[in-house]
């Protein structure tokens, strides 16, 4: 059986994508593997509990660290660094951890090898078991730290094997919010790409910006739009503008408190709100993304 | 001064505060012949403050990055480049040299290592800065300036971009000035970027266990990086006191707390301003002012 990526994205923060990707994977139960891949703000165990099975350290990319020991102060490093992360202060050349890119340039060429590239320490990567019957990998990006996206390639592809391993068919993302790196880490390669949304101006700006990125990926899109009785005119241009490019509506989602109370009672919204609108269209919604993938 | 608006999740209301904390400050200090304030937008991925605020455009430039472009008829396929590069931008098929430029950081390190110069740096565009003056949604308001980058759909790194906008605020607007930086969401390399040389953070954070969450991860950040900072909660009234509390046991200051209010959502939702229609959040605008002050004396 061939796995089915399905990933959540929302451009911007705070549409409802977590609530929606906890739903599906309380509605998925053990058909599905869920990969957290919001490594920045990961808030999907918040909700799925899980009992934590297996915990890894996670390096990517280096940082220059320099030896005064050998350094003869020539200078030359900093004249080279285009990130700016090397000063003299007391007559000592010192690294600044934040600016340095770790490109290793300075370490390249210092004529007395005082300068080393050491791995750096970005994050750490677990894998649980939720307590919606299926596996939850998630991780945690250091403070600080670069996310270049290797770490939501990581969490994907520990996804995957374990979807190979365990013979389940889906494997649900958070991705995160924004068009750069991490969110080009959790699309690359998926099967569905469902945008939450909201009807407001900055909504449906973000959400023409994440569609026009993701159809170079050329993957299908489908859409929910969430707190759609916010602003129903704005509603109705989402739905004309979801028509003319080709992404199927999935469903729409009242502006409700309810979702709040959810997430403070520690529960998926199709929990918590047994046998409202929102349960009934959220499981719809669960089922065309199975059409939708197949 | 610079004044980072900051949040771990996304969603918590940093472009509502920053828009209308800007608009609110150029109209208290309208009488102010120097007073002026500059709001920028530097969630480049997803910019949205301009949604909100509007003026007349004064200056409009492309921005660009630096990257290295194969010459192939100096190159001699030494491999050099190839090793020299931490970010696998590089690779090496039998007659050729491939670039991969969305993963080059534009360290130059290939370009000025190469021993035949085959790999000239070239700007690449990557984004567009647009300056607009006499902002705002008041008549006559020549108080507030507003500028916004916006990243190039299918460029992979906001850093750069965040980069030069700073530097072109610093160039052109001098250290008094009120700047505030409406950051990108997260607590990585963007937000970074956009607060290690802020004078004071503001963090926005919700009153749930997702805001409270992602909030400790902003504090620690910011903490990391040794900023000044203060919490303003947004829709303030729904969830629970976790937050209240957090800062309680840690010390951290709440220097405004915005009311959950229907009429805010759907005012934001068609791109209104909120302070001057709805009172209970003007009213927050100036004790979080206040606050200001005290940090900028």
């Amino acid at each position: 059986m061939k796995n089915k990526e399905i990933v959540v994205i929302s451009g911007k923060g705070g549409t409802g994508k977590t609530s929606v990707t906890a739903s599906l994977a309380f509605l998925a139960g053990n058909e599905a593997v869920i990969a957290d891949c919001d490594v920045d703000a990961a808030d999907m165990h918040l909700l799925l509990m899980p009992d934590l099975a297996h915990s890894e350290e996670f390096f990517s990319g280096q940082t220059a660290s320099i030896n005064n020991a050998l350094c003869t102060n020539c200078g030359l490093c900093q004249s080279i660094c285009r990130f700016k992360a090397i000063s003299n202060s007391n007559d000592n050349y010192v690294i600044n951890k934040i600016d340095c890119e770790g490109c290793g340039y300075c370490a390249r060429i210092c004529p007395s090898g005082a300068i080393k590239m050491e791995d750096s320490h970005t994050g750490s990567l677990h894998i649980s078991n939720s307590r919606m019957n299926n596996t939850l990998v998630h991780a945690e990006l250091q403070i600080a730290a670069e996310n270049s996206g290797k770490l939501v390639t990581k969490v994907r592809q520990e996804a995957k094997r374990i979807a190979k391993e365990t013979n389940t068919e889906y494997i649900i993302i958070d991705g995160s919010p924004g068009i750069g790196c991490p969110v080009v880490a959790s699309i690359t390669g998926t099967s569905f790409v469902v945008i939450v949304t909201e009807p407001t101006v900055s909504g449906y700006h973000d959400l023409s910006r994440i569609s026009e990125l993701v159809k170079k990926f050329n993957i299908k899109m489908g859409c929910v739009i969430n707190k759609s009785d916010l602003n129903t005119q704005l509603t109705y241009q989402i739905k004309e503008f979801l028509i003319s490019n080709n992404i199927e509506l999935l469903t729409e989602l009242p502006y409700d408190n309810v979702f709040t109370k959810a997430i403070t009672a520690g529960k998926t919204v199709v929990e918590y709100a047994t046998k409202s609108v929102i349960e009934t269209n959220l499981a719809k919604c669960w089922d065309k993304i199975k059409i939708g993938v197949q | 001064m610079k004044i980072a608006i900051a949040s771990g999740k996304g969603g918590t209301g940093k472009t509502t505060l920053s828009t209308n904390l800007a608009a609110y400050i150029s109209e208290t200090i309208s009488n102010d012949s120097n007073g002026q304030v500059v709001l920028v937008d530097l969630d480049v991925e997803e910019p949205n403050s301009g949604l909100f605020i509007k003026g007349d455009i004064l200056k409009d430039e492309y921005k660009y990055r630096a990257t290295p472009v194969w010459d192939s008829n100096k190159c001699t396929l030494c491999g050099e480049c190839k090793t020299i590069c931490n970010f696998n931008a590089i690779a090496q098929l039998p007659n050729t040299i491939l670039i991969f430029s969305e993963l080059c950081h534009s360290c130059f390190a290939c370009s000025e290592l190469c021993p035949e110069q085959a790999l000239p740096m070239v700007d690449k565009r990557m984004g567009v800065l647009k300056h607009y003056q006499q902002a705002g949604n008041l008549p006559n308001n020549d108080k507030l300036t507003f500028i916004e980058s916006r990243l190039d759909i299918g460029e992979i790194s906001a850093v750069p971009l965040i980069k030069q906008t700073i530097e072109y605020v610093e160039d052109n607007f001098s250290d008094e000035i009120i700047k505030i930086f409406d950051s990108p969401p997260g607590t990585s390399c963007p937000v970074i970027e956009t607060i290690k040389d802020a004078d004071f953070v503001i963090l926005v954070t919700e009153p749930t266990p997702f805001g409270l969450h992602d909030l400790k991860l902003a504090v620690e950040t910011v903490k990391e990086l040794g900023r000044e900072f203060a919490i303003v909660i947004n829709r303030y009234g729904i969830g629970d006191n976790g937050v209240e509390q957090y800062c309680l046991e840690n010390n951290i200051q709440i220097i405004g707390k915005i009311p959950n209010m229907r009429q805010a959502a759907s005012l934001y939702s068609q791109g209104e301003l909120l302070y001057d229609k709805i009172p209970a959040i003007k009213e927050q605008l100036v004790l979080i002012y206040q606050a200001i002050n005290r940090i900028n004396r």
